[in-house]
């Protein structure tokens, strides 16, 4: 698997992003910078990384969106390319509208950093291939605005189409008001494209991967795009 | 030639900086506070002097960043 990750000015997650990458893959991750006007050739997976791009002016995601790189990245969506966004990177692809919807301000106002419980609704897609439908995982998040909004008709299109790939759930996988972290519409934490190749997701998958983090329920979504990418050539 | 562009939340979006301030504006003892929605300010100087060209710029420039259209309006202005 040939991972780019791209890297903003103000994002901080890249480096746990391509280690986590290069875990799963044994390749190591090219680091785009935002000015550049392509892709490296033969990229499997693009990475919008989490952080603070351009220190969240305007919107959270705003600024980053319409950088050159973008140009690149709807191209090679637009060809099915898989692009993976965490966390700031989710509210990039939001911005630049290769997701729908926005992420708001938590509920309750406050930056929330700590474990949280994710279900994983369904295992048949690329990005949720290395965990069983239904799994509880246990990954962390730190953001500010995650939760995520839509009209209603989208929502409903999102569920109807099977499009939210991780919700926020209780130890037991509880779906529930007091396990929606930051209020999200449905609990989402993580959802898909039309075509179903570009996940968004606020949770930091790439934190829970090795044992020394006390945690390795990242893994599996790694380890499930190096098994669909290697199935597929 | 001096613009203002305008930008608040769509009615029904969820504001809870509005309402945080909302609430501190009661705490506060300021009389008749029914509620508050949140927004953006953005003064901008333009180079030419074409009025219509102006406000075809500035409506450009809040489509493509300013507002986030899902969830924002926005209102042009020229001073």
């Amino acid at each position: 698997m040939k991972s780019a990750v791209l890297v903003f000015p103000g994002i901080n997650r890249e480096r746990d992003m391509a280690r986590a990458l290069k875990l799963a893959s044994g390749h190591e991750a090219a680091m785009v910078w935002h000015a550049e006007t392509a892709l490296p050739k033969g990229t499997d997976l693009v990475v919008v990384p989490g952080g603070f791009s351009y220190g969240d002016y305007l919107r959270c995601g705003a600024i980053a969106a319409r950088a050159p790189v973008m140009d690149a990245v709807r191209d090679f969506a637009g060809k099915g390319g898989l692009v993976l966004g965490v966390c700031n990177g989710f509210q990039i692809l939001c911005e630049a509208g290769l997701l729908p919807g926005v992420l708001m301000r938590n509920a309750r106002l406050k930056f929330i950093c700590k474990d949280v419980h994710l279900r994983v609704e369904r295992s048949d897609t690329p990005f949720t291939r290395g965990y069983n439908a239904g799994q509880i995982i246990r990954v962390p998040v730190a953001h500010g605005e995650g939760n995520y909004e839509a009209d209603e008709e989208t929502v409903k299109r999102l569920e109807g189409e099977g499009r939210v790939l991780y919700r926020y759930c209780s130890a037991d996988g509880v779906v529930d008001e007091s396990s929606n972290i930051n209020g999200a519409a449905q609990s989402i934490a993580g959802i898909v494209s039309e075509r179903g190749n570009v996940l968004g997701m606020m949770p930091h998958p790439e934190n829970h991967v090795e044992d020394i983090m006390g945690c390795t329920d990242g893994r599996g979504l790694f380890a499930g795009l190096v098994a669909h990418l290697e199935n597929a050539a | 030639m001096k613009a203002r562009v305008t930008v608040t939340l769509k009615s029904g979006i969820l504001d809870p900086q509005g309402k945080a301030i909302e609430g501190a504006l009661k705490s506060l003892g300021v009389d008749g506070v029914a509620s508050v929605r949140q927004g953006k300010v953005f003064d901008i100087e333009l180079s030419g002097s074409d009025k219509a060209k102006a406000e075809a710029a500035l409506k450009d420039a809040a489509d493509k960043l300013l507002a986030n259209t899902v969830i924002e309006n926005y209102r042009v202005e020229l001073l």
